[in-house]
């Protein structure tokens, strides 16, 4: 076997991942986008996005997927997502409230649409998309570790 | 803007620091210590704020997102509220300023920083919330911080007792949940007020008594009542000092005995089964803890174990249901956390300093630690109830309240376990710090200045807590606080006409 095989996964494994995972990857951001008028939403595209960096470290083994996102980068996406959100909900008080929804409603059904809600949801994204990849990482890393102490 | 706009601030500063700290914590290494400290800071003078803003305006509430309850989520602030706020967030800026040196022995202070005021903002929620599910939702926020918190050594007993802990109050949240949910499905609503009106006119039934036996166990766990309490003894002794300060002094109060008044008291409404079974538990509580309690040798052991002991007492006022009682309760409430957090602290600077928590191998610690030495001893006498010290006051008031209820078996049982703290720290004190140098701890010094000057603040609080019974004090403190217990059910007519 050629060094390319030496980690991770089977070429037929690694070959699907490559073609799918921009697609995967896509999906969540679309599941995130739509997430004010359609079933999904910040939780639930963040963690279709996390899925599409954990199947590169499935496939490719952990220094492919730490290449693009490391754990520092998940970290700080994952305070940013928060502190993002709160961000938003302190923006209210320019309206007087605490989670006001201070931008313009617009047309209902339209994707420009629901004032703070879609940013709310790419917060959210940001938050939970980091934070899955970042706790699936942390298994990851505790078991070498006691496998390296064994 | 007006004055209300600082009730969400309670939740939103603690949690814009959990996040900011660790952004900026990694390279900036002063950055974790100014940051928590100034925050918790900022969070005890708005509470006192608070208080005041309870006493001239009453119950203020405020409608999150500018929607109007009960359609919306609200927040609502009153006198139990301001007091339990003034009780953590004051306790949380003393314990922070103790860490700023005693963390320096563990690695990372940015994460510690960032759990404590994840912590602290859900404490914060649970006592701000006027919804249902946002109590659930703080509380599990609250409950999962400090699961990582109690792991933060990572040694090999920390994470066992962690993880008991992590099991033992998912199971309790799952049971709070549960009750929600079937609160929710007979009411229509999550409100806490509107949820109050429903009750009343439709009357309970069977559901609400399953309700409430869902919430004593899910409550009466994470206050660690007595038949619940066996991840206590484990789960304080192993978090760094200054948490099993904050889980002893004011997390347990703050998820388990203030959720529990506050729906028991104000939601679902007080009956005469669920004050004997509430004061039969604090009962249990105080005496099987502190049977327990005299025989260990573990320092930070024997004081998880009289926390469940002392709130025993406090459950067993408030759960006796009249004005003194209530009143005695909450007292003995706040007096415990300054107390009990001191206890603990103290326990943290000897670990620091002699590097054991075992009363077997110390002796001789005053002469060494003077300021440790004497802030532990005012707050053994006033955790034992010897005047003038606090804890003499809210438990006379809790006798004399028992007495004059008629129920004079519960009173005899709470002198005994008075005694019975007070020869256990007899022993503490002695083996600790008054008994004779060892020869190997000749060489230890007294702890940093933080850590002296966080022991001494509360200490004083300790000593001059009595003063808390006189005066305007007494009126905006501790009686508005009562009174929101005593209004009952009347909180929900309270509640809607303070909307605006």
């Amino acid at each position: 076997m050629s060094r390319e095989h030496d980690k991770g996964m089977s070429l037929i494994v690694k070959t699907i991942t490559r073609l799918t995972v921009g697609l995967i990857l896509l999906y969540g951001v679309y599941i995130v986008m739509h997430g004010h008028l359609s079933p999904g939403g910040g939780f639930a595209g963040g963690v279709i996005i996390a899925l599409s960096f954990i199947n590169i470290m499935l496939a490719y083994g952990k220094e492919d997927a730490f290449k693009k996102l490391s754990r520092a980068a998940a970290s700080m996406w994952e305070s940013i997502g928060a502190i993002m959100f709160l961000g938003i909900a302190l923006l209210g008080f320019t309206g007087g409230y605490f989670f006001l929804n201070f931008l313009n409603k617009g047309e209902p059904f339209k994707l420009f649409s629901a004032g703070i809600i879609p940013l709310c949801n790419i917060a959210i994204s940001f938050k939970v998309g980091a934070g899955v990849f970042a706790i699936f990482v942390a298994l990851i890393l505790l078991k070498i570790d006691v496998e390296k102490k064994e | 803007m007006t004055a209300s706009s600082i009730i969400p601030l309670f939740v939103a500063i603690p949690l814009a620091g959990a996040f900011i700290t660790p952004l900026i914590g990694k390279k900036v290494k002063w950055a974790p210590d100014v940051i928590g400290n100034s925050l918790t800071f900022v969070l005890a003078v708005l509470s006192i704020f608070s208080v005041m803003m309870v006493s001239s305006s009453g119950t203020i509430v405020y409608s999150v997102g500018g929607w109007m309850p009960p359609v919306g989520i609200a927040m609502v602030l009153d006198g139990l509220t301001s007091f339990m706020l003034v009780t953590v967030n004051l306790l949380a800026f003393i314990i922070a300023v103790f860490s700023v040196n005693y963390m320096e022995k563990f690695t990372s202070k940015a994460k510690f920083y960032c759990l404590f005021l994840l912590m602290l903002a859900g404490m914060n929620g649970v006592l701000i919330s006027g919804d249902m599910f946002n109590l659930f939702v703080f509380l599990e926020i609250a409950s999962v911080a400090s699961y990582a918190l109690v792991a933060f050594g990572t040694e090999r007993y920390e994470l066992e007792a962690a993880f008991k802990y992590a099991i033992m109050g998912t199971v309790g949240s799952l049971f709070v949940l549960l009750g929600i949910v079937f609160l929710y499905s007979y009411t229509s609503t999550l409100n806490m007020a509107d949820m109050a009106q429903v009750l009343m006119q439709k009357g309970g039934g069977n559901i609400v008594l399953m309700v409430s036996a869902l919430f004593i166990m899910g409550f009466g766990l994470k206050a660690a009542l007595v038949p619940f309490h066996a991840w206590l003894p484990d789960a304080h002794p192993s978090a760094p000092a200054p948490i099993s300060a904050m889980l002893s002094g004011v997390l347990i109060k703050s998820l388990g005995v203030y959720a529990l008044c506050r729906i028991f008291f104000n939601v679902i409404g007080m009956t005469a089964d669920i004050s004997s079974i509430l004061m039969f538990l604090g009962a249990l509580s105080m005496v099987v803890g502190v049977f327990l309690a005299i025989g260990q040798w573990d320092f930070k052991r024997l004081l998880a174990y009289h926390s469940i002991s002392q709130i025993g007492y406090v459950v067993l006022g408030i759960g006796l249901g009249t004005p003194l009682g209530i009143f005695g309760g909450l007292f003995h409430l706040f007096n415990h956390s300054v107390f009990k957090s001191l206890l603990f602290l103290d326990s943290g600077a000897v670990e620091y300093s002699a590097g054991t928590r075992d009363l077997k191998k110390m002796g001789g610690l005053a002469e060494k630690m003077p300021v440790t030495g004497t802030t532990s001893l005012i707050a053994s006498m006033s955790i034992a109830g010897v005047p003038p010290f606090n804890g003499f006051w809210s438990k006379l008031i809790i006798i004399i309240a028992l007495v004059q209820a008629g129920r004079h078996g519960y009173a005899f049982w709470a002198v005994v376990a008075s005694v019975l703290t007070l020869a256990s720290f007899a022993k503490v004190m002695k083996y600790a710090f008054f008994d004779k140098l060892k020869e190997q701890l000749k060489q230890i010094k007294e702890v940093p200045i933080f850590m002296k000057l966080s022991m001494s603040a509360l200490a004083l609080i300790c000593l001059f807590g009595g003063l808390l019974l006189v005066g305007a004090v007494k009126i905006d403190f501790l009686d508005k606080a009562t009174d929101v217990l005593l209004e009952g059910t009347k909180y929900a007519a309270i509640v809607f006409k303070g909307i605006g």
